[in-house]
């Protein structure tokens, strides 16, 4: 069974998402799997609602943009409204704990997290929320290993912020853990 | 061999390409979906001892990479939809006065300034009868990152060796994709360069030595005095308005492409031997085509996909033969149907040509082209 994941992280332009799926992407090369990153462009993606969209796999990756994802992020009420409600089945929906979800929204795990609130108390920066989802989206489905993470955030992110970066992620994880 | 693996865009791609097929001039305008093309040679070459230019348009862009590549330097420029357009005449001259040049065009949504961030395949039939008169044209479709690196080097390769404009048609789909690519050393790289004359006062700018397949170039500069001009010309470059002259000169120049066409056509099949059905499809929609096969030959379907890499000198008999073993042939594209047209001249009524195709700006996604496939069964 070829290990998948086709993910959608929505929010606003200058939350680093587009950073984030290329993050990650890079770790799973690192762990020897398939990637593809794709984002949305122009007007669409300055303020309003902006999207990354990655797919990790085992097998070669044919068609290179999500359809329905197995996993959606939303930082954002915006982004949430835009693009939550295209998710398989199957799939798990994460949003900031301060978005109101719509009625009757169907997922297998539908999950609202401080992901901005532990950005801004625990780790002193609302600039890492980025990281802190990474530490949780990898620490819910182990689709790219620790170490590759850390490695692919520590090549992406400016000098200097290596530590605040390492504690955003150690948080992610914790999230991730306590749910 | 110092292999790199890199996690890249196909206009990031392409630059790299570029640079290891050795070019050292740049000019253009910037656009979507292209404009990181212009981005990164503008960071790229200037550490190489080369030349960015933005220019004040499109028109521009492709002028002065036309005169740089004369004084010898390897020149492209890249654009979209809009500034394909603006490029046309000059396209031309390049092809009558056998100038080198590589023109990447990073397909949009069109016509017009149409949907510059979103994809489209609707300049294929431009590529070809974009600029006035008859001419060669070679034109090349990557459908991912690393094919996007390949041929960058190979339509440098073949602007050399054919002495003539070599299109790079991709789009927003490949052009701003992520995945992997794993770049080979510089050692591992095939190059061609021009030939250059050393014959000194005999040298005649458009004539044909033994042997050769174009005219040997100097740089304008290096002490060959010459003469280049877009009005029919005799072996020496000047102007010559005598119609066997102008007859000579034409055949030559379709000649050099069509007499080559082996070279210069690849094409990629998958699942062709045993197949009774046949997709067609090239760039981003080829990868498209490709998760469709694999879910149609699931089912048990035996269908195959032909993709050109080359679509300008079109595939013609490859096309032809796989249309003599099929059923059906579906050709998949972003336009209206521009491909479509090309396999059913050259099919010539052996199977139905079929059509799977939208110009919105959205990609056309597996289950889209599965479904109209499936109204043949």
């Amino acid at each position: 069974m070829s290990k998948q994941l086709e993910l959608r992280l929505s929010g606003s332009g200058g939350q680093g998402l587009i950073t984030a799926g290329i993050i990650l992407a890079e770790a799973a090369l690192k762990d020897n799997m398939n990637a593809i990153q794709t984002q949305s462009y122009g007007p669409e993606a300055r303020g309003g609602a902006s999207k990354a969209e990655v797919i990790i796999s085992d097998a070669a990756i044919d068609f290179p943009k999500v359809t329905l994802p197995t996993m959606t992020l939303a930082l954002t009420q915006i982004a949430s409204d835009k693009y939550i409600g295209d998710i398989s089945e199957e799939g798990t929906i994460i949003v900031d704990d301060t978005i109101q979800l719509p009625e009757g929204i169907k997922a297998k795990n539908i999950y609202k997290i401080p992901i901005i609130k532990t950005a801004v108390s625990e780790v002193g920066k609302e600039i890492v929320a980025n990281i802190v989802a990474l530490g949780l989206i990898v620490g819910l489905t182990g689709i790219v290993s620790e170490e590759s993470l850390e490695q692919a955030i520590m090549s992406r992110i400016p000098k200097g912020t290596e530590d605040l970066n390492r504690l955003a992620l150690k948080k992610g994880y914790e999230l991730a853990k306590n749910i | 061999m110092a292999r790199k693996v890199k996690f890249l865009q196909g206009n990031e791609a392409c630059v790299e390409g570029a640079l290891m097929a050795g070019m050292t001039f740049y000019s253009g305008y910037p656009i979507t979906p292209s404009t990181e093309i212009a981005e990164l040679s503008a960071e790229g070459l200037p550490r190489i001892g080369g030349k960015f230019i933005q220019m004040e348009d499109e028109i521009a862009g492709i002028a002065a990479a036309i005169g740089a590549s004369l004084t010898g330097a390897k020149a492209m420029t890249a654009t979209s939809g809009p500034g394909f357009s603006l490029k046309q005449e000059n396209i031309g001259y390049a092809a009558l006065t056998e100038v080198p040049v590589v023109i990447v065009n990073v397909q949009r949504g069109g016509p017009s300034t149409g949907l510059p961030t979103a994809p489209g395949q609707g300049d294929l039939m431009q590529a070809m009868w974009g600029t006035h008169g008859d001419h060669p044209v070679i034109c090349l479709t990557p459908d991912s990152v690393k094919e996007t690196f390949d041929l960058t080097i190979r339509a440098f390769n073949l602007a050399e060796k054919y002495r003539t404009p070599v299109i790079l048609l991709t789009d927003e789909i490949t052009g701003h994709m992520r995945e992997k690519i794993e770049i080979p050393d510089q050692s591992e790289i095939e190059i061609y360069n021009r030939i250059k004359p050393t014959l000194g006062e005999d040298y005649k700018a458009y004539k044909v030595y033994d042997g050769d397949i174009v005219p040997k170039m100097a740089d304008f500069g290096s002490g060959f005095r010459y003469h280049v001009t877009g009005l029919m010309h005799d072996e020496t470059g000047f102007p010559s308005n005598s119609t066997k002259n102008a007859a000579v000169l034409m055949d030559r120049l379709m000649a050099k492409i069509e007499n080559n066409k082996e070279d210069i056509i690849t094409y990629e099949e998958i699942e062709t031997a045993d197949a009774e059905y046949l997709i067609v499809a090239y760039g981003g929609t080829a990868r498209t085509a490709k998760a469709a096969i694999k879910t149609l030959r699931a089912e048990g379907i035996k269908v195959g996909l032909f993709r050109p890499i080359t679509v300008w000198p079109f595939p013609e008999k490859q096309v032809v033969e796989l249309s003599e073993k099929v059923k059906d042939v579906l050709v998949a594209e972003l336009n209206y149907g521009q491909m479509k047209l090309e396999v059913e001249r050259v099919v010539k009524g052996n199977c139905p040509v079929r059509f799977c195709g939208k110009a919105n700006g959205e990609v056309l996604t597996p289950e889209e082209l599965i479904r109209k496939f499936k109204e043949v069964l």
